[in-house]
């Protein structure tokens, strides 16, 4: 496929993307409706009746309702039909995903059951592996796990100690070690375990619960998403047939790694789901709960946190359908992927926007239940009321598929990696954005974004002027900086965020109607909020890298930049919260 | 046994009606099949499932109501009719005419409808299409048996049970707790994106303008005025009596 500039995963950083190409919520289809619709009703009936059930850990319960999702599909989307699943689109997966999140935790049991635990066999099976396991992972008959952390090795993945022998007989690896934290340990059948052939080869294999030698430890006992087991897998000269090795030997850390950027792309999408459901408990509350004589509701502090909290949630939505988007257009491509490795090879291509959405996503759902239970007061501490299961539930998603931290850090060396290899002109980008310090500061663009668009035009800007600057600075020796990149990360991610909100509301403003003024209010205030995060970012990070004349001829361009006119963000909370508390929640 | 299945595409219960120039707003509002449609959806696909026969569904309706067609098909109806022209919905006659003449195309057994649709609210299409085709009806039916070209229906008579047999064919319309409606599964989703919706115009049916020509229109559309607190009257007996007939009769007037 020919690639307009813009549609590189990474390219948001240097090109603009037309408002029209981007995917936006507004573009689902009928069909993509309906299945959002399948999905919310089997949370509706079959999962939200059992919800207290389910915390108390009654995997039986658990099993049966993922059985029930396997009749209705709901376990088959991404798996191709040649294997008994439906071959559908990321967006109709990430729907499905979306929907689950409002299920509690049991969202877990499913996500990793259809995401990291199916999609290696998918992406990465032999026709065997494929045609033995994913009919019944599709189905609903097994269920599957993923096994890549253990005590020693969390972050730092691929220093597993789990180890693979051939054995005499050449016919088995023998696997030894134990895993940590297994989500779906206490049921799954299946699991996707990585182990490292005579310690060296790192490699993933296909482990069947019932091979000799598997055993799972005990429940953890967490803080949150308890309705999702979590247990140590224990390895003791377990044979595994060699037809199990999934992938090539020594190659499992290219599975790993796109399994991330799956399980990232979709954890993103479930807090989406969570942030409206913390919306509506905050939005039912608020206007129940009276004091001084008034629904709380009625009081300008309350309308200021609902509106935060939509507009988090609008964010974080237009950027994950944006990038499932992005992922959908380049799996359809030149007729689509050879195989699952070439359309693991694709979804790759936005690794970088799996890792930004994770982050963004994480952070966003993190404030929003947060202030939920602000909005609750001390009713909210209490397990009677559901955010009080929200907040505890959210917290992980800080932690796993890569913890914030260090997707902070791969997203500066993924477009470093990027520039490097020629397949982004970043570089060129940052001596561009160089000769233009003698510039004056950006003109207002056209239309009715003008003012919103040179904003976000600086932010690219800055990016580009710090992270070159780092570049110059540092070097290879950069890697040690991790202040610096992590202020990159930020930067990056901003932009990809506000972006991401103004592209869709641009979208919205050519069909017209309220929506659109509802999603312009939104952009307009978050723009600003934004780029003032950017500001002080960038601004931080140049005082972190030069000092003296060199500093303060740094800060006369940055000053130069960054002003702006400021918007009565007061005002135009009170209405996004008029009208989000008209709708009785969320919408955009 | 062939049924048909008038549906009819309906705002979600749980929206809010927003009135501009006495025009209900449409957009970004959620539609939904007509509740008491799913289960007359709902029934159709049983008795086939249990007797054979086909699922035909219509909806005389604007373009959008495709989405209730499909949700129909996803749940397993067999065929579907739209007929989107705008002269065939301008009113409950009309709407039982145009159905009508769908009904005649085809030889049914049973033609199942909701109760009544919770937007209008009028009850009256069913009804209507059952004296234009001349067939028996029962309404409110919480509970079908057909057998040997009879139906038995148990009917909700206003908290009684009646009980009603009827020859085939028949026309019912369902009640709440006539069963429990099944939510689409992907796969039925992904089949029923594959059938065609047959669209037709009035022509199509042999319908001439003339033919659904309203009986009735609609002068002005408005929202209730916006409930008032209770208000609790205090002193003697007297007085609150007194004070009550003033508020009946002169604040309320509904006594005069
Ligand atoms: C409920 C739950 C379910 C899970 N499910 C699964 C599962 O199904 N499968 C699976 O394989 N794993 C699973 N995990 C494991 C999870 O992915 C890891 O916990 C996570 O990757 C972090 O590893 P760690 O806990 O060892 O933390 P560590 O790696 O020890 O990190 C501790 C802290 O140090 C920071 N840090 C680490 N390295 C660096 C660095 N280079 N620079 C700066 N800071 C650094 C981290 O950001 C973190 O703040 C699950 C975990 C939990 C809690």
């Amino acid at each position: 496929m020919e690639r307009a500039p813009w549609m590189r995963g990474g390219a948001f950083l240097i090109a603009d993307t037309p408002a029209e190409a981007v995917f936006t919520p507004e573009d689902f289809t009928a069909e993509h409706r309906l299945i959002h619709e399948a999905a919310r009703s089997f949370v509706e009936r079959e999962v939200r009746p059992h919800l207290a059930a389910l915390e108390r850990q009654d995997w039986d319960l658990t099993v049966r309702l993922l059985r029930k999702a396997g009749q209705q599909g709901l376990l088959a989307a991404e798996v191709p039909e040649a294997y008994g699943g439906l071959g559908l689109d990321k967006v109709s997966a990430a729907l499905i995903s979306e929907a689950l999140a409002q299920g509690g935790s049991f969202a877990l049991s499913h996500g990793a059951h259809v995401g990291i635990g199916t999609l290696p066999i998918v992406f990465f099976g032999s026709e065997d592996q494929k045609t033995r396991y994913l009919p019944a992972l599709a189905a609903g008959d097994k269920f599957a796990a993923y096994a890549l952390t253990e005590p020693e090795s969390g972050s730092d993945a691929l220093s597993a100690r789990t180890t693979a022998r051939l054995a005499p007989d050449g016919r088995h690896y023998i696997l030894n070690g134990s895993k940590q934290f297994i989500t779906n340990a206490a049921f799954a059948d299946v699991f996707i375990v990585y182990a490292k052939i005579d310690g060296e080869r790192f490699s993933a294999f296909i482990v069947e619960r019932d091979f000799p030698g598997v055993a799972t430890g005990p429940e953890e006992h967490k803080m949150g998403i308890k309705a999702s087991s979590t247990r140590p897998l224990i390895l003791q000269d377990v044979p595994v047939p060699v037809e199990n090795l999934l992938g090539e030997p020594g190659r499992g850390h290219v599975i790993a790694f796109n399994i991330l950027n799956i399980g990232r792309h979709k954890l993103a999408v479930g807090c989406v789901g969570g942030m409206k459901e913390a919306i509506a408990e905050a939005v039912r509350y608020a206007q129940t709960r009276r004091q001084f004589g008034r629904a709380i509701a009625e009081f300008p502090l309350i309308q200021q946190k609902l509106a935060d909290m939509a507009i988090r949630a609008f964010v974080t939505e237009s950027m994950c359908y944006r990038t499932t988007g992005d992922i959908d257009r380049e799996l359809s491509a030149d007729g689509g992927p050879a195989d699952g490795r070439d359309a693991a090879r694709r979804i790759a291509e936005y690794a970088l926007e799996c890792s930004i959405n994770k982050v963004y996503a994480s952070e966003a759902l993190g404030f929003v239940v947060d202030e939920a239970v602000q909005i609750h007061g001390g009713y909210g501490y209490i397990e009677d009321y559901p955010v009080e299961r929200m907040y505890r539930d959210a917290r992980i998603n800080r932690i796993f598929e890569g913890t914030n931290e260090i997707n902070r850090l791969l997203i500066p060396e993924m477009l470093l990696r990027r520039a490097m290899k020629g397949e982004l002109p970043l570089l060129q980008a940052a001596k561009d954005v160089e000769r233009e310090v003698f510039n004056p500061s950006p003109d207002e663009a056209q239309g009715v974004f003008a003012a919103e668009r040179r904003l976000l035009t600086v932010g690219k800007r800055l990016f580009l002027y710090t992270g070159g600057l780092a570049v110059q600075r540092f070097g290879q020796a950069l890697e040690g900086e991790q202040e610096i990149l992590a202020a990159l990360a930020d930067l990056a991610i901003e932009v990809y965020a506000a972006e991401s909100a103004l592209l869709r509301a641009e979208k919205a403003a050519e069909r017209g109607g309220g929506r659109a003024e509802h999603q312009a209010d939104m952009v307009r205030v978050y723009v600003r909020e934004a780029f003032d995060r950017i500001a002080a970012r960038s601004r931080d990070a140049l005082a972190a890298m030069e000092e003296g004349d060199a500093l303060r001829t740094h800060l006369a361009v940055w000053r130069k930049w960054t002003r702006y006119e400021p918007v009565n963000g007061k005002r135009m909370k009170r209405e996004i919260a008029g009208r989000i508390l008209a709708a009785g929640g969320y919408f955009a | 046994m062939n049924i048909l299945v008038c549906v009819k595409q309906t705002f979600d219960t749980e929206e809010r009606i927003v009135i501009e120039d006495g025009i209900i707003q449409e957009e970004g509002v959620r539609f939904v099949v007509n509740p008491y449609d799913e289960y007359a959806i709902e029934e159709a696909i049983r008795l086939k499932e249990a007797h054979g026969g086909e699922v035909t569904v219509v909806s005389v309706g604007p373009e959008r109501a495709e989405e209730a067609l499909r949700t129909a098909l996803a749940m397993g109806a067999d065929e579907a009719i739209l007929v989107d022209d705008p002269r065939a919905r301008a009113d409950e006659a009309a709407v039982a005419t145009v159905l009508a003449a769908v009904a005649r195309q085809k030889p049914y057994d049973l033609i199942l409808a909701g109760n009544y649709a919770v937007d209008d609210g009028s009850g009256q299409v069913a009804i209507r299409l059952a004296e234009l085709l001349g067939w028996p009806y029962v309404a409110t039916v919480i509970r079908l048996m057909v057998a040997d070209g009879r139906a038995t229906a148990h009917r909700d008579a206003e908290g009684d049970i009646e009980v009603v047999a009827a020859p085939l064919p028949l026309v019912i319309t369902a009640q709440q707790g006539l069963n429990e409606p099944r939510y689409p599964s992907l796969l039925g989703i992904r089949r029923a994106a594959k059938k065609p919706i047959a669209r037709l115009r009035l022509s199509d049916l042999g319908l001439a303008a003339t033919d659904v020509a309203p009986y009735t229109e609609v002068v002005a559309t408005f929202a209730p005025p916006a409930k008032q607190p209770g208000r609790i009257l205090s002193g003697t007996l007297d007085e609150q009596v007194a004070a009550l007939v003033d508020a009946l009769c002169r604040v309320e007037r509904v006594v005069s």
